[in-house]
């Protein structure tokens, strides 16, 4: 139940990567490989904040807003500089490679002194449970921190989804997805899709680097290597949460509910496989053959069905 | 009220593939008229459109709209007053929003977007009503993604779109061409209902001399980049698709000729 609850856990973290690569990927069609940077740039920042004192929430938000500006950077290389999308995204996130030294000051920093926002979740759920560190949920022993930060990630991932599906419906958020859909015919109707860009971009990032800024304080350190590989892990995400809500067209707000659920789904498998005695050395390299065998496998499956089908009437003849 | 003056455009200027494409285009058009342009391919009918448009800046020359100078705005600054139709059904609309998203991020043009809800009820009740009097039975599919329309039916919607919020000048760039003959009457039959309804000033790219016959109070003939007739008033109510062919053929004929005539002219002087 420990390993199900903290798979659950950190499969909320990364839905809200999940959701960033949502916005980029799938919205704009914008292959943003910045995520990889501005993952670790937001848990950099908030830790830096946080060992020097400053209070979890902002530096939270801290964390988030470095995340925009990462994906401002991005933007403007592409509209502004005419840098191919890949590669602007290349630079951008190796610059922050660098970035991440300085502002964590070396390669890993511990978060297990100072206050963070699991930390006092878990005090404030104290409060109302009682002193005792363990609880019985529906039998099973469960730590305090581990249902404090379920309770309070679920509300949080909730919160943002609904908010990026009430978003998405505004005046500007429906031309955000007019300018992913169509960038010449939200020209011809007076708005920049270079701007619309821009600002889905920075939204997409400051919602990657809060994941990271979440998970750094969850795991109680902050590493410069923890954003590598952070963009196949959410586009991995954002693809379970295709195939489970169906073929076809389906809504968007179906579409980030099915990333939010892709998320902790993949993450339970992840936690399964390594329990399963899985080398964690080969987890990228899974998931990346992971994402390769989605994206193909639709491919694979419609080309037979359709030759099936083709020899099927040949016969008929 | 459009004013372009000497308007000129080269695209890869300085390689081999140089294309003189507008070479000192001068037009004036008043407010509510609708003016054709016809001309051979390559002759810069679509290339003008696009530089009123601003699809591109032009190279020297002035482009007004209502006494603003617009030559030096983007794309999207012009688009707070100029509406647009475009050759291909896909350019216009967003394949996966439906019907009345569309219409709804249409209805925002010249305007700003902010977080205001972008289909309230009044504007869907609106929305519909326009749809109806297209007479396309298009109100029934408010909800479904535009992509699964048909051509025909899409740029009647893009129509729509760009004529929601009255625009001080319309550009229609051949937008029948890609259509079957069926739709395409029917999204011409739109068209002149919207302008006619609206008093708009429209310029129609066509390559049709049937449309530019039956449609709008003037007719722009271009080639080489050049405008080399302009029909208006009467004479233009009077033009025939034939007329305008024969004036096609006149040109092509003195071109033909010009290198022909040169070569007598080396042989009986030199």
């Amino acid at each position: 139940m420990v390993l199900l609850i903290s798979a659950l856990n950190f499969g909320l973290v990364f839905a809200i990567l999940a959701i960033g690569v949502y916005i980029s990927f799938r919205i704009f069609h914008f292959p943003d490989i910045t995520a990889d940077g501005s993952f670790a740039l937001g848990a950099a920042v908030t830790t830096t904040l946080l060992v020097q004192g400053c209070n979890p929430t902002l530096a939270t938000l801290g964390g988030f807003a470095s995340g925009m500006l990462a994906g401002t950077t991005t933007g403007v290389l592409h509209t502004k500089f005419k840098i191919n999308g890949l590669l602007s995204g290349i630079l951008v996130m190796t610059a922050l490679y660098s970035v991440n030294l300085h502002v964590l000051g070396r390669s890993n920093v511990s978060l297990s002194e100072p206050q963070t926002l699991p930390k006092s979740w878990t005090q404030m759920l104290g409060t109302l449970l009682g002193d005792s560190p363990r609880h019985d949920l529906f039998g099973w022993t469960v730590g305090t921190q581990d249902i404090a930060v379920l309770l309070f990630m679920l509300c949080l991932v909730i919160a943002i989804g609904f908010g990026l599906f009430v978003f998405l419906q505004t005046n500007l958020g429906t031309a955000m997805r007019a300018a992913g859909d169509n960038p010449q015919m939200i020209r011809a109707l007076s708005a920049s899709d270079e701007r619309l860009l821009i600002f889905g971009l920075a939204l997409a990032n400051g919602l990657i680097a809060l994941s990271g800024s979440l998970l750094a304080q969850y795991q109680e350190f902050a590493d410069v290597q923890m954003g590598i590989g952070m963009v196949v892990w959410g586009l991995a995400s954002v693809i379970i949460g295709e195939s489970l809500v169906g073929s076809g067209s389906p809504k968007f707000g179906v579409l980030i509910a099915g990333t939010i659920i892709g998320s902790i789904l993949f993450r339970m498998m992840i936690a399964i496989a390594l329990r399963c005695g899985l080398n964690p050395n080969d987890l990228k390299l899974i998931t990346a053959f992971f994402v390769f065998i989605a994206l193909t496998a639709p491919k694979w499956l419609q080309a037979t069905s359709t030759s099936k089908l083709a020899s099927a009437t040949d016969e008929k003849k | 009220m459009l004013i372009a003056t000497d308007v000129r455009k080269t695209f890869f200027a300085g390689t081999p593939n140089e294309v003189r494409s507008l070479r000192g285009v001068t037009l004036a058009i008043e407010p509510s008229s609708f003016v054709n342009i016809i001309g051979t391919n390559g002759s810069g009918k679509s290339t003008l459109l696009n530089a009123i448009a601003g699809v591109f800046l032009v190279d020297q020359g002035k482009i007004e709209l209502g006494g603003v100078d617009i030559t030096h705005q983007s794309e999207h600054q012009r688009a707070q007053r100029i509406g647009r139709v475009f050759q291909n059904p896909f350019s216009g609309t967003a394949p996966t929003m439906s019907v009345a998203e569309n219409i709804a991020v249409a209805s925002r043009r010249g305007k700003s977007r902010g977080l205001g809800w972008s289909l309230n009820r009044s504007l869907r009740t609106e929305i519909a009503e326009r749809l109806s009097s297209l007479k396309m039975g298009l109100e029934d599919r408010l909800d479904s993604p535009i992509g699964n329309l048909s051509g025909g039916q899409r740029q009647a919607i893009t129509l729509l779109m760009a004529t929601w919020n009255k625009p001080d000048l319309l550009l229609l760039d051949e937008h029948t061409a890609a259509l079957d003959p069926r739709s395409a009457d029917q999204v011409i039959r739109v068209t002149d209902e919207i302008i006619a309804k609206d008093k708009l000033t429209a310029l129609m790219v066509t390559h049709s001399m049937q449309q530019a016959v039956n449609l709008g109070d003037r007719i722009v003939m271009m080639h080489q980049g050049n405008i080399v007739s302009d029909l208006q008033g009467a004479e233009k109510a009077r033009a025939k698709p034939d007329d305008l062919l024969s004036r096609f053929d006149a040109i092509r004929r003195r071109e033909q000729l010009t290198p022909a005539v040169a070569e007598l002219l080396k042989r009986s002087y030199i």
